[in-house]
């Protein structure tokens, strides 16, 4: 099992479009990632229904969790991806 | 109905004439009650995703047939229809005894009330949820998706209402015009539609008894919708649509009247979508922003975070333009469930508008913060006003809290009569006042807004309205701080000469109707606005007033209106 802690950078949070490029990119890991904020109960980062309802905010911290074959590298990627401001790009 | 001539009057919300052949949509079917529970969930549970593929491959399959403007709609839809969230709450209920449509149901609407919850954005999403729903219920029970009919010649789409979804993918070869018995002014179908450039009437009540096949002819400007219309009054719609055109292709810019009087043209908005659309089109700002959307339906108050970031949306979609943001405008008819002063006999007459704000500061105190900091980090041209100021302390109390947090430009909302005919104090106090004629009117005259058969004592027209327009503008004049107005009155082309002749410095209206205003702006000048107010004051009732003044009119203005 890896985690990993993140800050949300996105200036709007986890929302909209961040939220989708987010799920796209957690999606293609081929790995079952979950995300969950302030110790709450982790959601499936696959979907977007569930990480719209998260309503993580921005500079608000999520933790990520995954295990399998190249676990520590897809989540380094995710944490990567939500240290940018997605919705500035 | 039968198909006899026949007027339906609606709401238009997107200009332009439509005359052909209806084709119904089929209403959406809902989940089956009398379905058998599930015994066996996994081949159940394997037919729920085989539908809800089908659904995401059918909304992916039109992307490359619609504009470019319409494929964001279709993908988040599609998006959820594949989303394993979704799946995952599908099965739990097939697994603990639902059967398929049921728990299809029963997980969206887990979804939709966290999202209704969450306000805002995520509110507005609920719709297309429920789109998702619809169409993977009708796959189920071996229905064709709700939807428009595949169009074989070109035709008026006819509808209860219409899904983002089905909007966004018409084609606009085949589709002339779209007519629905619901929807409003801002919802989904009339954004689309302006934006595809359909011609679109919204809320004409019996459209849907009109019988399959028959010839209406649209007025997507006025709202009129005529069943089997006559080759003459074909001819006379084709006309003057014709003429319209000619007049609007040249109205482009900045209000002016024809000799250079400068009238601000702004836009009212009252959601993220409005003002996304509202941007790009060519106006000078709003004039009348709602925020009702952040609070309404909601368990608790939208942080103060959470505020700012949607106001930063608003003023960054609008750069350099006037942004003008009307505090939370909520009472006993609209009730919040976390600011809640119990049940009143008369709501619109009750503890309302900035009465509540003061009931409960913090409510006020939080948005006024969130207001600041947006305006810190985007420098934007932001005003704030408040709604329902009676008297010269209300106006103090809200003046200090927003000068106290940095706001630059503080003004209230005239509505109540005391307000008008006490403009000269309030307008000493802040900076600028806007003219709200819908409860102006409705407070004027004692009418219930919301009272159908009072139509006559709430038209705009009525002069005692107009003479506390007036008198407002004089308040405005003495003091040297501009008047606006943001009710309907200012979207009516004839009527924005009377409100321009009376002193008024800027109309904020539906986005769709300022091209109307400023084509009718430019074809008078101030002088001739200035006897077109007098005349209208001076009449003795709402009808000799419009009559009047539309005699004095340019002639070419009767296309517009």
């Amino acid at each position: 099992m890896t985690t990993r802690t993140v800050s949300i950078a996105s200036s709007v949070g986890l929302h909209a479009r961040p939220a989708a490029m987010f799920v796209a990119a957690a999606t293609e890991t081929g790995l079952p990632v979950t995300v969950a904020k302030d110790g709450g109960t982790p959601v499936d980062a696959r979907s977007i229904l569930a990480i719209m309802a998260l309503g993580a905010k921005h500079g608000e911290t999520v933790t990520l969790e995954a295990t399998g074959e190249g676990a520590d590298g897809a989540l380094d990627g995710l944490v990567e991806l939500l240290s940018r401001d997605l919705d500035k790009e | 109905m039968s198909s006899e001539h026949a007027m339906l009057l609606g709401i238009g919300v997107s200009a332009g004439v439509a005359i052909g052949p209806i084709v119904k949509v089929p209403p959406a079917a809902s989940f089956d009650p009398d379905e058998p529970g599930t015994t066996e969930p996994a081949p159940v549970a394997e037919r729920v995703h085989a539908a809800l593929e089908q659904v995401a491959a059918g909304l992916e399959e039109r992307l490359t047939r619609v504009p470019e403007q319409a494929r964001p709609v279709l993908e988040a839809t599609a998006m959820m229809a594949r989303d394993p969230g979704l799946r995952g709450s599908i099965d739990t209920r097939v697994s603990s005894g639902a059967g398929p449509t049921r728990a299809v149901h029963e997980a969206v609407e887990e979804f939709a009330t966290m999202f209704t919850d969450l306000g805002g954005y995520m509110a507005e999403r609920v719709t297309d949820l429920h789109d998702v729903r619809d169409r993977a219920i009708c796959r189920l029970l071996g229905k064709p998706e709700p939807g428009i009919p595949e169009l074989r010649t070109p035709s008026i789409v006819v509808a209860h209402d219409l899904a983002p979804a089905e909007t966004a993918a018409m084609d606009r070869t085949l589709v002339l015009g779209i007519v629905t018995a619901a929807g409003g002014p801002t919802s989904h179908t009339a954004i689309l539609a302006s934006q595809l450039g359909i011609p679109a009437v919204v809320k004409a009540r019996d459209v849907m008894n009109v019988p399959e096949g028959t010839v209406l002819a649209v007025n997507g400007g006025t709202g009129e919708v005529t069943v089997s219309p006559t080759q003459q009054e074909q001819d006379e719609l084709l006309d003057r649509a014709r003429r319209r055109a000619a007049a609007l292709e040249d109205s482009h810019g900045a209000g002016v009247t024809q000799d250079g009087h400068a009238v601000a043209l702004l836009a009212n908005i009252g959601t993220l979508d409005d003002a996304r659309s509202a941007a790009g089109e060519d106006i000078e700002g709003s004039g009348l922003f709602r925020t009702e959307f952040l609070f309404l339906g909601r368990q608790s108050a939208p942080t103060v975070e959470e505020q700012t970031e949607i106001y930063v949306e608003v003023l960054r979609l609008f750069g350099d333009r006037r942004v003008v943001i009307r505090t939370l405008d909520a009472g006993a008819d609209k009730p919040l469930s976390f600011a809640n002063l119990g049940a009143e006999e008369n709501p619109a007459l009750g503890r309302r508008g900035l009465r509540l704000g003061l009931a409960i500061p913090e409510l006020l105190d939080d948005q006024l913060a969130a207001l600041s900091a947006a305006h810190q980090a985007t420098g934007a041209d932001l005003r704030v006003m408040a709604p329902m100021v009676a008297t010269c302390e209300e106006a103090e109390l809200f003046a200090d809290k927003a000068r106290a947090v940095g706001l630059p430009s503080v003004g209230i909302m005239i509505e109540v009569p005391a307000a008008a005919l006490r403009s000269h104090d309030l307008l000493s106090i802040v900076d600028f006042a806007s003219i709200g004629t819908n409860d102006l009117s409705q407070y004027t005259m004692a009418a219930d807004r919301m009272e159908g058969e009072l139509a006559n004592l709430l038209d705009p027209w009525q002069p005692a309205v107009l003479q506390l327009v007036q008198h407002s503008c004089a308040g405005g004049r003495e003091t040297g701080k501009k008047v606006g107005v943001c009710g309907e009155a200012g979207g009516d082309p004839l009527l924005a000469l009377v409100l321009v002749g009376l002193g008024i410095s800027s109309l904020s209206m539906a986005p769709g109707k300022v091209a109307a205003v400023r084509a009718a702006l430019s074809m008078h000048p101030l002088s001739r606005c200035k006897e077109m107010a007098t005349a209208a004051v001076d009449a003795r009732g709402a009808t000799e007033a419009r009559a009047a003044v539309l005699d004095m009119a340019d002639p070419e203005l009767g296309v517009l209106i």
